[in-house]
C-alpha cells in the first residue's frame, strides 16, 4: 500500500528526473527527438500518477526540516496534498503532456539541439509548477514561484536570436519580478510576525483568531502583489501580450496551466488568510474586474490571433481574481481549471492555424473553416466555452464567478464582469468569423495539421465538452439568483450576434463603429498607453538614474582616481631627475648625507 | 714625540683627498685611485690607534685591509677594462645607463 505522500512525490519527481537527465546528459539533449521522448514519457507517467492521486482524493501533509535552527527548523519543505492541489496536479500534467506532444510536430523543423533545449525547459517548467502546487508553505512556494518565472523567461525567449523574443522574455521576467518583490517582503513580514511559513499552521491560527497582527492588511497586500505580477493583473499585465513571441505551445502552457495560474492558485491556497482582510479582498475584486474589462476591450481591436487570446487570458484571470476577491475563491479556482482546458485548446488550435498559414494576422487568414475543418471545429468549441455558452465548461465556471461576485454585493465589479462577458463573446467570434469564415486571403494552401497536433486538440475539445456536461449535471446553484443563467447566456449571444452582424453579415460597418467609439478605439489600440507609460517611466527614471550614476562614476569616482594617478606621474617626473645614473652623483649624496650626520652628531646630540 | 691627534689629522686629510678624487675625477681609474687613498687613510688610523693603545688588533686588521684592497683593485680594474671594451670609454660621466 502506497502512502498518500509517495504518489504525489512521484508526480513531482518524474519531470525533475527528466530535467536532470536532459540537462546533464548533453548527447541525449542534443539528439532532439529522443530528448523529447524522455520528457514526454516522464510527463506521461506523472500524468498517470496525478490521475491516480486525483481519483483517490489523497489528503496528506508531509514536511521535512530544511533550515535547522535552535528550537526547531526555520523552514520546511514537503508536500501538501489536498483536493486543491490534486486538481491542479491533473491540470498541470495534462496540459504539459499535450503541449509536449503537440510541440513534437509544431517544432519539428527545429534543429535537434534546440529541440532538446526546449524539452529540457519544458520538464523544468512542469517540475516547478508541480512543486509550487504541492508547496506546504510560503517559502517553498516562493522558491518554485521563481523557478516558474525563470522557466517562462527561458521559454518565451526560446527563439532568442530574434530580438523581439529576447526583449519579450526580459520584459516578462522584470515585470513579474516587480510583483515578486512585494511577495517576498510580505512573506518575510508574515514570518517575522507569526514565526512560521506553513500554510496549515497559519490557517489554524487564522481560525482561532490568533492572527491579529498589526499590519496584516499590508502584509496580505504585499503578498497579493506577487499574484498581480504573476497573474498579469492591471497594472502589471503588460508582459503577457508580449510573451506571445514564444512558440505557440509555450503560450498555451503559460496561459493554461502554469505561470499565470500560479497567482490565482496562490490566492486560492491562502484564501483563509485573505479572508481576514476584507479591505484587500475588495481591492482584489475591483482590480480583477477592471483588468477583465480593460483586457477585453484591448482584445476587441487586436489583429494578432495570439494576442487576442493573450488579452482574453488576462481578462479571464481578472475573472478568477474577482471571484477570489469576492470570497468565492473556489468559483475562481473552478474557472481556472476549465479555463486551463479551453485556453490550451484555443492556443493549440491557433498554433495549428499559424502553422498552416504562416501569419498571425487574422485579416490575412479567412475561409480557413473549409481548408482545415477539424481545427475549425475544435477552435469553435474553445470559443463557445470561452464565450460561456452552455453546456460547455466555461459557462458553468463563469456563471459561478458572476454569482459569487453578485452574492458578495460587489455591484461595480459585477457590472464590469457582465460587460466583459459580452465583449468576450464578441471578440472571440470576431476572430472566428474573420479567420475561419471570412473571404479567403491566405496565400498558399492551408492544410490540416499533422495528427500529432490534432490529437491533443481533439482530446482537449472532448474534455471541454465532457467537463461542461459533468459540471452541468452536478450543478447545485441554488444560492445564485435565478436571472443569472439567462443573463449570462443572453450576454454571450449578444456578443455573438454583434460579431456576426459586424464581421459576417456586414450589417454594421466596423469602421463606423470605430469612428463612433473614436477615443475608446484609439486608446484600446494603443493599449491605453500603459506600455508607453512604462516605457516612458523606464526611459525617464531608470535611464535618468543610470545617466546620473554614470556621470558620478565617470567624473567623481574616476576623477579622484585620475587626479591621484596624475599626481603620482608628476611626482615621478619630478623625482626622476635625481636618478642621473652616474655613480659619482650618488657618492655625492652619500658624502653629503654623511656630512649631515656628523654635523648632527656634533651639534645636537 | 708626535701625538695621536697628528696621525688622525693626517688620516682625515688623506681621506678627504681620496673622497675629493672619487667625486671629481672623470676617469674611472682615477676614481679607483681615490678609493685607494680613502682605504689607506683608514689604515693610518688603525695603525695609529694600535701604536698608542698598545693593542695589536689594529695591526692585524690593517694587514687584512691591505690584502682585501689588492683584491678589490684587481676586480675594479677588471671591471674598468670590461667597460672599456664595450663602451670604448672609461669616462664616468658617460656611464649613465641607469639614468631614470
Amino acid at each position: 500500500m502506497l502512502s498518500p505522500v509517495w504518489l504525489p512525490l512521484f508526480v513531482l519527481g518524474m519531470p525533475f528526473v527528466a530535467f536532470v537527465l536532459l540537462a546533464v546528459v548533453a548527447p541525449l539533449r542534443r539528439a532532439g527527438s529522443p530528448a523529447a521522448l524522455v520528457s514526454i514519457g516522464a510527463t506521461l507517467l506523472a500524468f498517470a500518477a496525478a490521475l491516480a492521486v486525483w481519483r483517490g482524493a489523497f489528503v496528506a501533509e508531509t514536511t521535512w526540516a530544511w533550515i535547522p535552527a535552535d528550537g526547531g527548523p526555520i523552514a520546511t519543505v514537503g508536500l501538501l496534498v489536498d483536493p486543491l492541489s490534486n486538481a491542479m496536479l491533473v491540470l498541470v500534467t495534462l496540459v504539459s503532456l499535450l503541449v509536449q506532444i503537440y510541440s513534437l510536430a509544431y517544432l519539428g523543423d527545429e534543429r535537434p539541439a534546440s529541440l532538446g533545449r526546449y524539452y529540457t525547459y519544458q520538464s523544468l517548467f512542469a517540475f516547478s509548477m508541480l512543486g509550487l502546487v504541492l508547496a506546504p508553505g510560503f517559502l517553498q512556494m516562493f522558491v518554485f514561484w521563481e523557478l516558474v518565472g525563470l522557466c517562462s523567461y527561458l521559454l518565451i525567449g526560446y527563439w532568442y536570436e530574434r530580438p523581439a523574443a529576447a526583449r519579450a522574455a526580459v520584459k516578462a521576467f522584470w515585470i513579474t519580478k516587480l510583483g515578486d518583490i512585494g511577495f517576498i517582503i510580505g512573506i518575510v513580514l508574515l514570518w517575522s510576525a507569526t514565526g512560521t511559513f506553513e500554510f496549515t499552521e497559519l490557517f489554524d491560527k487564522a481560525q482561532e483568531h490568533a492572527l491579529a497582527i498589526k499590519g496584516l492588511p499590508t502584509i496580505m497586500f504585499l503578498i497579493y502583489l506577487g499574484a498581480v505580477g504573476k497573474s498579469a493583473q492591471f497594472p502589471l499585465h503588460v508582459w503577457l501580450p508580449d510573451a506571445m513571441e514564444g512558440p505557440t505551445p509555450v503560450s498555451a502552457l503559460i496561459h493554461a496551466a502554469t505561470m499565470v495560474t500560479a497567482g490565482v492558485f496562490m490566492v486560492t491556497r491562502t484564501e483563509p488568510l485573505f479572508a481576514m482582510v476584507p479591505e484587500v479582498l475588495t481591492l482584489i475584486a475591483w482590480v480583477g474586474a477592471f483588468t477583465a474589462l480593460l483586457a477585453a476591450t484591448m482584445a476587441c481591436v487586436e489583429d494578432d490571433i495570439k494576442r487576442v487570446l493573450a488579452y482574453s487570458t488576462i481578462s479571464q484571470l481578472g475573472y478568477m481574481m474577482a471571484a477570489a476577491g469576492a470570497g468565492a475563491a473556489y468559483a475562481g479556482f473552478l474557472h481556472l481549471l476549465t479555463h486551463g482546458l479551453f485556453k490550451a485548446l484555443l492556443f493549440l488550435a491557433a498554433g495549428a492555424v499559424i502553422h498552416a498559414v504562416g501569419t498571425n494576422d487574422i485579416f490575412r487568414m479567412g475561409g480557413l473553416f473549409r481548408a482545415m475543418p477539424q481545427t475549425g471545429v475544435v477552435f469553435l468549441v474553445g470559443t463557445l466555452a470561452l464565450a460561456g455558452v452552455p453546456p460547455l465548461a466555461g459557462f458553468f465556471s463563469k456563471e459561478a464567478v458572476l454569482g459569487g461576485v453578485w452574492e458578495a454585493h460587489f455591484t461595480g465589479p459585477f457590472l464590469m464582469l457582465a460587460a466583459t462577458a459580452l465583449l468576450t463573446a464578441f471578440y472571440m467570434f470576431r476572430v472566428v468569423f474573420i479567420a475561419f469564415f471570412g473571404r479567403a486571403h491566405a496565400g498558399g494552401h492551408p492544410h490540416e495539421a499533422p495528427w500529432l497536433m490534432r490529437g491533443p486538440l481533439w482530446l482537449l475539445a472532448a474534455l471541454t465538452v465532457l467537463v461542461g456536461i459533468r459540471l452541468g449535471g452536478a450543478e447545485g446553484h441554488d444560492e445564485t439568483p435565478a436571472w443569472l443563467v439567462p443573463l449570462s447566456i443572453g450576454l454571450a449571444f449578444a456578443g455573438f450576434g454583434l460579431a456576426w452582424a459586424m464581421y459576417q453579415r456586414g450589417a454594421i460597418d466596423p469602421a463606423r463603429v470605430a469612428t463612433v467609439l473614436g477615443p475608446l478605439d484609439y486608446l484600446a489600440r494603443r493599449r491605453y498607453g500603459i506600455d508607453a507609460l512604462y516605457a516612458g517611466l523606464y526611459r525617464g527614471l531608470i535611464l535618468g538614474f543610470s545617466r546620473l550614476i554614470g556621470w558620478i562614476d565617470r567624473y567623481i569616482v574616476d576623477g579622484v582616481l585620475n587626479v591621484l594617478s596624475a599626481l603620482t606621474l608628476r611626482g615621478g617626473q619630478a623625482l626622476r631627475g635625481i636618478q642621473s645614473g652616474r655613480a659619482q652623483d650618488y657618492v655625492y649624496g652619500v658624502a653629503f648625507g654623511m656630512l649631515l650626520l656628523i654635523v648632527w652628531a656634533q651639534l645636537w646630540r | 714625540m708626535i701625538g695621536l691627534p697628528a696621525y688622525l689629522v693626517l688620516g682625515a686629510f688623506v681621506f678627504s683627498i681620496g673622497l675629493f678624487g672619487v667625486l671629481t675625477r672623470r676617469n674611472a681609474v682615477g676614481i679607483l685611485l681615490g678609493i685607494e687613498l680613502m682605504l689607506n687613510a683608514v689604515n693610518i688610523n688603525f695603525v695609529a690607534f694600535a701604536r698608542f693603545n698598545g693593542d695589536l688588533t689594529g695591526l692585524v686588521f690593517t694587514l687584512f685591509t691591505i690584502a682585501i684592497t689588492v683584491a678589490e683593485v684587481a676586480v675594479g680594474l677588471a671591471i674598468v677594462i670590461a667597460i672599456f671594451r664595450v663602451r670604448r670609454t672609461v669616462e664616468a660621466d658617460r656611464l649613465d645607463l641607469l639614468r631614470g
